[in-house]
């Protein structure tokens, strides 16, 4: 009977201190609606976005197998984009709305995609330390406290699973091979490095958000706390392939059984996420460009439903 | 190179029924269909990402991946047939344009959506209509391959068909845009049943399937796609011919500069 | 902004010969017919699905959260309803 006298927010709040999920049509603070909208739309235009670097390569795959492993999975990536765009519309908004969002400039998507993919080794690097970080993020996202925010993790945290192993495997490949390929791979990890590192967000004292966020059950676990957990799972893996991770810095702490690591350049952090990145301007402009030349696709087939349900009506 | 073996089978006894020259001449034919779904693939490849919507970006996807594993299970085939050693990737990688034995059709450029649905249109109304007869065909391990590839290709012809009639009974730009489309492209569907030498040499054979029955079947079914979507279909077109005897347009230079481009750089390195 | 958004549709898969159709998500289409190949495309990809239903989401029509603890409570105490509620001797064995 205490709930009763629980405000509708108090509740809302205890439910997720129980670990209920939230489904859509249940009530819920404008705040978290909207910091979800937020944060599901832009996870979806992440995937979105992600397709276009690595996209790029699909064409220049070294062997056939490459290829079809290549495609399927800058395809699964649409698909993700797709379920996180379904999610985010059982909050209120539209895929029109949020896409119109993303062109406008108003969205963001993660800033890693602003960065070129150069050579082949850069397929290896994206789907080892990229997907790896967004791994960390996602699989606590399982268990976010949105409903269908949680299945589509669900969902896409499935189809990942292949996704880092064939970029291991991309590495490990160049790194048993010949020394151009050791190269290769030494110096797209010098390049992706500490963009990875930037992809956990900025540190702790600087994201405002995180404790509201924390609260309710959309983020589980904080940025530095992540990126602790990836340096402390990729520093091994360098080692395995024989790489050296571009971080003098990084060394085993016993006492704290974890890695100690320098610090991750913020002006280049915030310089990318304000539009100053190598591939800003191409990556938008793609997206743009896609939706624009997509328009008459996409009233033609309005168009031609509206007519063929209207011989259907006539013919009955 | 180091190929992929994953998916190679031993050596087929059937194989040592062929005499060396007809063998030879299956391989060419092997080589010729595995050309045209890989250079059709690599171009719908190219769409990933760039599509009208996600739903059509994963749709297009699709078809190129099954194009993708029908040509790695052509060339596996083919490399048998040679018994030089080669693998699937030095056939694709380490051949050049006039070598490359695909039809014109497949190597023209996306263009936008319509000149995409139409290419996509005419090849799958050929690729349907021969891989069913190829399922009784004489060869077995060709057989083999179109019955695995004509489920994907009975879908890829309902997916192009639709999209033919959505774009022709759509609006006033779709109509027009898959008409400009229709007249730029109608002119290379000739090649896909127009027989070359050795085409023939195998049909005579027995080897290949007789195209004429292909022809009408092809026809019917254009006809009616065409009359559902109130487009017209082209009369009296000049068709060019060429690519399955390796004289292309210049857009196949192009497509394998990008293809090999990793494989001529770094000659002989496993990826 | 653009007024043609394609509807938005509710995706049922039945995984395997014998179970339900289950809810898996949704997706965008113009009409009936390429919701079901979207469907295909977006949703059995890895062999998820032998049969597809689509509804258009508009059409489906849900319980009010609200009204959960009059729909769903009165169940409750309906104990008599489950097996486990009668004792039956151990010499009875298939029951």
């Amino acid at each position: 009977m205490e709930t009763l006298e629980m405000t509708q927010e108090e509740q809302f709040q205890a439910r997720i201190d129980a670990d209920v999920r939230i489904e859509p049509k249940d009530w819920m603070p404008d705040a978290y609606r909207k910091t979800l909208i937020r944060q599901i739309s832009q996870h979806a235009h992440s995937e979105l976005v992600g397709m276009l670097p690595e996209g790029n390569w699909i064409t220049r795959a070294p062997s056939l197998k490459r290829k079809s492993i290549l495609l399927s999975k800058v395809q699964d990536e649409a698909g993700h984009g797709l379920y996180l765009y379904s999610a985010a519309e059982t909050l209120g908004t539209t895929r029109d709305q949020m896409l119109a969002d993303l062109h406008s400039g108003k969205a963001k998507y993660s800033s890693i995609f602003n960065y070129p993919t150069l050579s082949w080794a850069d397929m290896g690097c994206v789907g080892w330390l990229v997907d790896g970080a967004a791994i960390l993020n996602q699989v606590p996202l399982c268990r976010t406290s949105y409903g269908p925010y949680a299945r589509a993790m669900v969902r896409v945290c499935k189809e990942e699973s292949f996704h880092q192993r064939q970029g291991f495997e991309i590495m490990q490949t160049l790194c048993e091979g010949a020394p151009e390929q050791k190269a290769m791979a030494q110096e797209a990890l010098n390049r992706w490095w500490w963009p990875t590192l930037m992809m956990f967000g900025p540190k702790d004292e600087d994201s405002p958000n995180t404790a509201q966020s924390m609260n309710w059950r959309i983020k589980r676990f904080t940025n530095d706390e992540l990126r602790q957990k990836f340096v402390d799972m990729m520093v091994p893996q360098a080692e395995f392939l024989g790489l050296t991770v571009p971080d003098p810095l990084v060394k085993w702490n016993e006492a704290r059984q974890a890695y100690d690591f320098g610090e991750v350049n913020w002006d280049e952090f915030w310089a990318v996420v304000k539009g100053n990145g190598l591939c800003n301007r191409d990556r938008l402009g793609a997206r743009v460009k896609a939706h624009e030349e997509g328009a008459w696709v996409r009233e033609a087939a309005m168009a031609h439903a509206a007519k063929r349900a209207e011989r259907e009506t006539a013919a009955a | 190179m180091q190929g992929d073996m994953e998916f190679a089978s031993s050596e087929n006894p059937a194989l040592a029924n062929y005499a060396p020259a007809v063998r030879q001449q299956l391989f060419q034919f092997v080589l010729q269909l595995a050309d045209t779904s890989l250079v059709l693939g690599h171009r719908l490849s190219e769409w990933c990402g760039h599509g009208p919507i996600l739903e059509q970006d994963l749709a297009m996807a699709n078809i190129a991946l099954d194009l993708l594993g029908e040509t790695r299970s052509l060339y596996q085939y083919a490399a048998e047939l040679e018994g030089q050693g080669r693998t699937e990737d030095d056939l694709a990688y380490l051949r050049s344009a006039t070598e490359y034995r695909n039809p014109l059709l497949v190597e023209q450029p996306n263009g936008d959506f319509a000149d995409t649905v139409v290419r996509q249109f005419l090849f799958d109304n050929f690729h349907y209509h021969f891989l069913k007869q190829l399922l009784t065909n004489a060869d077995e391990r060709l057989a083999a391959i179109a019955e695995k590839s004509l489920k994907e290709a009975t879908y890829h012809l309902k997916w192009s068909s639709e999209w033919i009639i959505r774009l022709g009974d759509g609006t006033e730009e779709s109509r027009q845009r898959v008409e400009k489309a229709i007249a730029e492209l109608w002119r290379f569907s000739g090649e896909l049943t127009m027989p070359t030498a050795l085409e023939k040499e195998l049909q005579a054979a027995g080897l290949i399937p007789d195209y004429a029955e292909i022809q009408a079947g092809m026809a019917a079914h254009a006809e009616q796609v065409l009359a559902e979507a109130t487009l017209a279909v082209p009369q009296q077109v000049f068709m060019l011919t060429g690519g399955k005897d390796g004289r292309h347009t210049e857009h196949l230079g192009y497509i394998l500069t990008e293809l090999q481009y990793m494989q001529r750089t770094f000659p002989g390195l496993t990826w | 902004m653009n007024q043609s958004e394609w509807p938005l549709w509710e995706v049922f898969i039945r995984s395997k010969q014998g179970l339900d159709h289950k809810h898996v998500g949704s997706l965008h289409a113009a009409d009936a017919q390429m919701a079901i190949q979207n469907a295909r495309d977006v949703y059995t990809r890895r062999q998820e699905g032998i049969s597809i239903w689509v509804v258009e989401s508009k059409h489906v029509h849900a319980s009010n959260p609200d009204d959960a603890e009059a729909f769903f409570d009165p169940a409750n105490d309906k104990v008599y309803r489950h097996p486990t509620f009668y004792q039956v001797p151990d010499s009875i064995k298939h029951m």
